[in-house]
């Protein structure tokens, strides 16, 4: 691991590096706090992947010519930079997708089909996104294995306590839990997860989606067995995610997709699969994609992951304060010191998507709505929320700007 | 008057604190509820008919000030018309009572409404539904 460096970020000079802060939005600076939806590109990544295409681009594990060994070069390398940003053990184990959602369907249908069947017990969390909640549902149901959500407390963190009752339901086979809440930004004791669930000889699947672009991760101190997470929402393009895997369930899986590059040898009577990762990478990949993300990690390692967290940790202890001054506004979710840089929130008579409209005429862009969360929205007896949340380039008067714009949506609606 | 002013002009927000046609009906003769699935908007429409006519329409929601506002000015625009007018009322004649700028997000947010109380038409008296929505028991704006 690396040496944990206590340098403070410097968020004034990182966002020079994103070109999109150049432009005024309604002739104002633009305030992005919607980086749990997906984060803006810097400039790094984005000329990685011009460049990549200027001089490198072919397609990949196919072509002889020198194209195509460049472009192998820069795939693969984008997979090793992958291997170490989540500590892995091999590339093997890192499969390209397209995003976190087609990771976690993966090992939903090539595990789940093979693995769960009635008597079986999935269990995911009240606070899933849908995205890690409904393939497990879906794969459950047809295999007629019991499906049950592990609850949250009145604080939006899981009840541990209650599994000792959901077990009883039946065979634990499998543990779904994210990392980090994209709702309520509850950061999950996942490590803790894992090993109850290994002792019941279930696997432990983990969505790093809202954990990968913040904080260090590390697969073996987690102790799970599938961790999935996203591009986009790490400063790389759209349209590229990493399923991470342990060797042994990936080996012994049913290929996802299937078609090209994925397969051995095909005949007419039958086909046997490629080596890992390739067996469960049908189709050409997205290439430039990958490199980006490559080009993402590179930043995010040089930025530091833990100045990032602690970066952000300070900005979410400046937002509860200020957002805690609007008289009719609730926060959702658990303290500042127990959570990402996530803040969901609700002002009294203002639905969230009208709150959204009027900050964002003062270039504030947040999130509105039910965040892939309708079972927590549900729980939490609402039905929306307005939400901001903070990157490495975000600034303490952002959320200055966030909270006048309350005060306005307050005196507009007053 | 800026794009927010005449977004969230006085007539809407007085819609929207203060809907008519809010309520429930004890019997209805037709009911239908739908949602916009982005934003958690919600709307339920009663009917009571009197012959042909439409004699009471209530609306209970939970949604942004828009979907609610106009979903308000709707149920007085319909009271005495027939289910038939209703059902082939054009969006375009509610969006000029709204009378404001919408974007297309929030025009889903305007027609949730609408959208709705041509659902319980269609079911409780058959009216026809507009082509794309045909077969739905729920209404999805998406």
């Amino acid at each position: 691991m690396a040496v944990t460096t206590e340098a403070k970020l410097d968020a004034r000079r990182l966002r020079a590096d994103f070109p999109i802060f150049e432009q005024p939005i309604h002739g104002k600076p633009l305030a992005y706090l919607d980086s749990a939806n997906s984060s803006q590109k810097p400039r790094q990544v984005l000329d990685t992947v011009r460049d990549f295409y200027e001089t490198s681009y072919a397609n990949v594990h196919r072509a002889v010519y020198e194209l195509g060994l460049r472009s192998d070069a820069a795939f693969d390398g984008a997979r090793e930079k992958a291997r170490v940003f989540v500590n892995a053990e091999t590339t093997g184990e890192v499969i390209f997708t397209r995003n976190a959602t087609e990771g976690l369907n993966l090992v939903a249908y090539a595990w789940g089909l093979d693995n769960l069947g009635p008597g079986d017990l999935v269990l995911v969390t009240e606070l899933e996104h849908h995205s890690n909640f409904v393939p497990w549902q879906f794969i459950a149901e047809r295999k007629g294995a019991d499906f049950a959500a592990i609850p949250i407390d009145s604080g939006g963190e899981l009840r541990l306590e209650a599994l000792d009752e959901l077990e009883a339901r039946g065979r634990v086979r499998l543990v779904a839990c994210g990392l980090v809440s994209n709702s309520l930004g509850t950061v999950n004791p996942v490590a803790e997860l894992a090993a109850w669930a290994h002792e019941r000889g279930a696997i432990m699947v983990v969505d790093a989606a809202q954990a990968a672009p913040h904080r260090p991760l590390n697969v073996q101190a987690l102790g799970c067995d599938f961790l999935a997470f996203t591009g986009h929402k790490m400063c790389a393009p759209s349209g590229i995610g990493v399923l991470w895997g342990r060797r042994e369930l990936l080996e012994r899986m049913s290929p996802f997709e299937l078609g090209g590059e994925m397969i051995r040898k095909v005949t007419v009577e039958r086909t046997t699969w490629n080596d890992l990762p390739h067996k469960f990478e049908a189709g050409t990949p997205p290439i430039a994609q990958a490199v980006g993300l490559g080009a993402a990690i590179d930043y995010l390692t040089e930025t530091g992951l833990e100045a990032i967290e602690r970066h952000e940790a300070e900005l979410t202890a400046y937002a509860w304060g200020r957002l805690s001054e609007v008289p009719g506004l609730t926060l959702y979710g658990p303290p500042p010191d127990r959570r990402a840089g996530i803040v969901s929130f609700n002002l009294e008579g203002i639905h969230p998507h009208d709150v959204a409209q009027i900050v964002d005429s003062e270039g504030v862009a947040v999130r509105a709505g039910h965040h892939c969360n309708q079972p927590l929205m549900t729980r939490l007896g609402i039905n929306a929320t307005t939400r901001a949340s903070f990157y490495l380039y975000t600034l303490p008067e952002e959320i200055d700007r966030l909270v006048d714009g309350l005060h306005k949506a307050r005196k507009l609606f007053g | 008057m800026s794009e927010l002013d005449s977004l969230y002009r006085e007539v809407i927000l007085d819609h929207y604190k203060n809907p008519r046609g809010h309520g429930l009906i004890d019997t209805p003769d037709a009911e239908a509820e739908g949602q916009n699935p982005l934003c958690g908007d919600e709307v339920s429409i009663a009917v009571a008919f009197e012959g042909d006519t439409i004699a009471d329409v209530k609306f209970q929601g939970r949604g942004c000030a828009i979907s609610q506002a106009a979903t308000s000015m709707l149920m007085d625009m319909v009271k005495g018309r027939t289910a038939q007018e209703v059902a082939t009322m054009s969006r375009e004649e509610l969006l000029d009572e709204v009378g404001i700028p919408l974007t297309p997000v929030r025009l889903k947010c305007a027609l949730l409404g609408l959208g709705v109380l041509k659902l319980a038409l269609h079911k409780g008296r058959g009216t026809p539904l507009p082509e794309e929505w045909a077969g739905v028991d729920e209404l999805e704006l998406r």
